[in-house]
């Protein structure tokens, strides 16, 4: 099949950022020279404009006027603050569109080393292009996709009577409506976000897009675009004969905001043993690896999904090879011999552990990477539970772990609106008898989630403000322990660590057996 | 095992495969297949393969400049089973020899891999790694709705289906535009596809609008089709018009794993599955309902037939080896896909020697 003449004249496409407007694709790197100070200073702003962008998705529907008064506000204090300003020529202008270019490529080298960098720089971009198109005026969104070659001719009403009831049935919208609305013929790999959501009706290669959702198409070509340069600039950074000026700068930018990856830092290695994993999952597993654990202790399997997911969450807290080895082949081999889970699934594991293949060392998955990639399918226990998780059978598992109704209510409005994140954060609030709303800062990372919980019972993340009795007996009425549990959240560790001892030691006998 | 693998020994398969590779196995189809024309350069010699060898040792990174070199290295080593990777930007056998950064998979074929045990929701006859006659119609009901979608909404035209030689199939989208996607491009298509959502957390396996994506669409009239004859039949399922949901459940939940990356591995066409002796080999797509996985040549059937037919032709022109056994009928739909395959190619071979001539 031949789509070389889907765009027009798409081969003689002429590259330039020279558009008249200031929201672009950023084709061509910047050729000014830019000063050290000017540099770092450049990257910090832009940094700043995409953790806003960051925390606004966090907090409100993208499509909010909060989430445009959020970014809004956060962008006041920043080189960036007329970036959201109505296209006027005024004298700023050009040094603003300088200052977006620069910074643009800078982060672009900062993030492009890791798959995990990668992904958010390419997420946090991408939701800051749709915030600046969405804002423009219907005009100026039609100029810019003349500008830069997406303009795509509309189907013929001919053309259109013929697939009016697939289209009907895409939009599931009338028949009638389909007859009035612009629709466009694109190839299905410039709109594979509507194409993984089936909310597009495709035939023979094509797309068939309503102007609605060009916007859509634009955020396809311009992901595949940054994609792109984002791995060619990984692959060239090794080759950058660079003074030894700017590299640790980017290192450092790059540390900036993904917050660590946890990798398993030396000291780590070893606090963790096999025998110790099911007392921790109940305290201090975020709820996926909770699931993932007793899922494994009922089937005495997990699938690949899950054995990536919750290996390395492990390894992650300080679980050895060895004690790893010890771990899975335990409770796997209630199933299969030993035989077969050396040969099956040893490989694996020591691969996660960089012990073969390609030997990288593997780091735990962060949350982006569990909630955006890989969604469970049948038998698969991995993934995100409050994504993957059906709201109502969520809400009754979460209600049998005796969360109270004011925690449960919040998380699952927060569910509801697709932030996860805030959902687990609130559910950690519960777990630890901490007050509603207590942690400022949501979880990203499911080590994160643990390191966090390890510190809060270990009295190190006291509560200080306690100020709202009222509400966190509220929440306990439903837990058993209420009682003793109020006074202090000491006193309930205490009473599941000895629970959990007897636990581990049965488990012990019978694997050992 | 109600599988009949009729003469076949496990025990036997260190002595079959020399003979197997050495007479049996088709290197030619197999690197035009490969080779894609050498329209690209690069495009076999940088494709990687993995072999795994007797007592499971697992060697990835093998790559081979030629069909020759191929030949030679597969004799040589007869792996009980040979994968094939992505084609990388440096040649995989040398991938110490650059960073690992630069070493990166460029392209590979889009793969789906369907396993029986999949279905295990749905089928009541057997499970895990079992088959029967009775349940592999959903294997044929999944091919049919995942071949009807890949050309008639993504507008793919050379798919290779592959018996994976006890449970399983698999599908090689060779278009050009299949083997450039990216991970993105796999994803969309992987999910586009799979109608059943969620793992054992979510209630409702399939999701269903009252009214349908055109393509779920196509798919409830294809296992329409097949419903009576399958559910009453063969699974004793109520053959009440209700229960149509679910037995949406047959549609394909395929590996979405192997499918997203470019850097996944997946068997090889023309390997032997070392458990059932059987071919991994085509299948026709258009002739779906009448492969029978239980007629399937195993290694010890094609290699005792070599030795009962004559070498030669009744015009006596030696023929190939594989075309004197059972295997042939199978190499007639390989060289059904090729043919179709080179026309691809062949216009833009001449398209680039007349470039040649004018500049």
């Amino acid at each position: 099949m031949d789509f070389s003449t889907r765009r027009k004249g798409a081969k003689k496409e002429v590259v330039t950022n020279n558009t008249s407007q200031k929201l672009q694709f950023y084709k061509i790197p910047p050729t000014e020279t830019v000063s050290l100070h000017e540099f770092e200073e450049f990257a910090l702003e832009r940094l700043k404009v995409l953790k806003a962008i960051e925390t606004a998705g966090e907090k409100f529907v993208k499509t909010s006027s909060e989430y445009e008064a959020y970014v809004r506000e956060q962008l006041r204090n920043t080189k960036f603050s007329k970036l959201l300003k109505s296209e006027k020529n005024d004298e700023n202008d050009s040094e603003l569109r300088s200052l977006d270019n620069v910074s643009h490529f800078i982060l672009r080298l900062a993030y492009c080393k890791s798959e995990e960098a990668r992904r958010w720089f390419r997420q946090q971009e991408l939701d800051l292009f749709r915030f600046r198109f969405s804002l423009m005026s219907e005009s100026l969104k039609k100029k810019f996709l003349v500008e830069n070659n997406l303009h795509y001719e509309s189907i013929s009403d001919e053309e259109k009577s013929k697939i009016q009831e697939q289209l009907a049935a895409v939009s599931n919208k009338g028949t009638g409506v389909v007859e009035s609305l612009e629709y466009f013929k694109v190839h299905f790999t410039d709109v594979l976000d509507l194409v993984q959501k089936r909310k597009v009706y495709l035939h023979k290669g094509h797309a068939y897009v309503a102007y609605d959702d060009m916007i859509s198409l634009l955020i396809g070509v311009y992901r595949e675009h940054l994609s792109q340069a984002l791995a060619i600039t990984a692959r060239a950074i090794p080759h950058l004969e660079e003074d030894e000026r700017l590299l640790p700068m980017l290192s450092g930018l790059s540390k900036r905001y993904l917050g660590s990856d946890y990798d398993v830092k030396k000291s780590t290695v070893g606090q963790v043993t096999a025998d110790m994993i099911d007392m921790l999952s109940k305290k201090s597993f975020p709820l996926c690896m909770s699931h993932l654990h007793s899922s494994m202790r009922q089937n005495h399997h997990l699938r690949h999904g899950g054995r990536q997911q919750y290996g390395l969450f492990l390894k992650g807290i300080g679980l050895s090879l060895d004690e790893a080895m010890k771990f899975w082949r335990s409770e796997f081999t209630k199933l299969i011999d030993v035989d077969k889970f050396d040969k099956q699934y040893s490989y694996n594991i020591r691969h996660n552990y960089g012990k073969e293949g390609k030997r990288a060392d593997y780091t735990p998955y962060s949350c982006m990477k569990i909630i955006m990639s890989n969604a469970p399918g049948p038998g698969d226990s991995h993934g995100c539970p409050f994504k993957h998780t059906d709201v109502d059978l969520l809400r009754q598992k979460l209600k049998n772990m005796t969360i109270g109704d004011v925690y449960l209510d919040k998380i699952i409005s927060e569910v509801k609106a697709g932030r996860y994140n805030v959902a687990c954060t609130r559910y950690f609030e519960s777990v630890h008898k901490l007050p509603l709303e207590y942690q400022a800062q949501t979880f990203s990372h499911p080590n994160q989630y643990f390191e966090e919980s390890q510190r809060t019972l270990n009295g190190e993340n006291k509560p200080v403000g306690i100020g709202t009795p009222q509400r966190s007996q509220k929440t306990m009425t439903t837990t058993s322990t209420e009682n003793k549990s109020q006074n202090k959240t000491k006193s309930c560790i205490e009473e599941f660590d000895t629970m959990d001892d007897d636990f581990d030691i049965n488990e012990v006998i019978e694997t050992s057996a | 095992m109600p599988e009949k693998t009729s003469s076949y020994d496990p025990e036997s398969l260190p002595d079959l495969l020399p003979i197997y590779y050495k007479k049996l196995f088709p290197y030619g189809p197999y690197f035009r297949w490969l080779n894609y024309g050498g329209v690209e350069k690069n495009c076999f010699s940088h494709r990687e393969f993995s072999f795994t060898l007797k007592d499971d040792i697992y060697i990835r990174y093998q790559s081979f400049s030629n069909e020759k070199d191929l030949t030679e290295e597969i004799q040589k080593r007869c792996p009980y089973k040979i994968d094939i990777g992505a084609i990388f930007s440096h040649r995989p056998k040398e991938h110490k020899t650059v960073k690992a950064s630069s070493f990166v998979a460029l392209k590979k074929e889009l793969v789906f891999d369907i396993d029986m045990t999949d279905y295990d929701d749905v089928r009541s006859c057997c499970s895990g790694a079992d088959i029967c006659s009775k349940c592999w119609p959903l294997m044929q009901i999944a091919i049919k709705i995942i071949d009807r979608a890949l050309r008639d909404d993504f507008g793919f035209e050379h798919l290779l289906w592959v018996y994976s030689g006890r449970r399983g199939v698999h599908c090689w989208v060779c278009d050009e535009t299949a083997r450039k996607l990216s991970q993105p491009g796999r994803t969309a298509i992987a999910e586009y596809l799979s109608v059943v959502k969620g793992g054992e957390s979510q209630t409702r396996k399939v999701m269903l609008d009252d009214r349908p994506h055109p393509s779920i669409t196509s798919a409830i009239d294809i296992v329409r089709k097949r419903f009576t004859d399958y559910a009453v039949k063969k699974q004793d399922f109520l053959g009440d018009d209700d229960k149509i949901k679910d037995v949406l459940q047959l549609i394909p939940e395929e590996n979405v794993n192997v499918s997203k990356g470019v850097n996944h591995l997946l068997k090889s066409p023309f390997c032997i599955h070392p458990k059932t002796g059987r071919v991994c080999v085509p299948i026709d797509p258009d002739n779906v309902d009448s492969f029978d996985a239980f007629k399937v040549p195993t290694i010890s059937e094609i290699v005792d037939e070599l030795n009962h037919v004559e070498p030669t032709s009744e015009d006596g022109k030696r023929i190939k080896d594989y075309k004197r056994t059972s295997m042939k009928g199978y190499m007639e739909i390989f060289d059904k896909f090729l043919t179709n395959l080179e026309k691809t190619w062949k216009g833009k071979l001449i398209e680039q020697s007349g470039k040649l001539t004018y500049d």
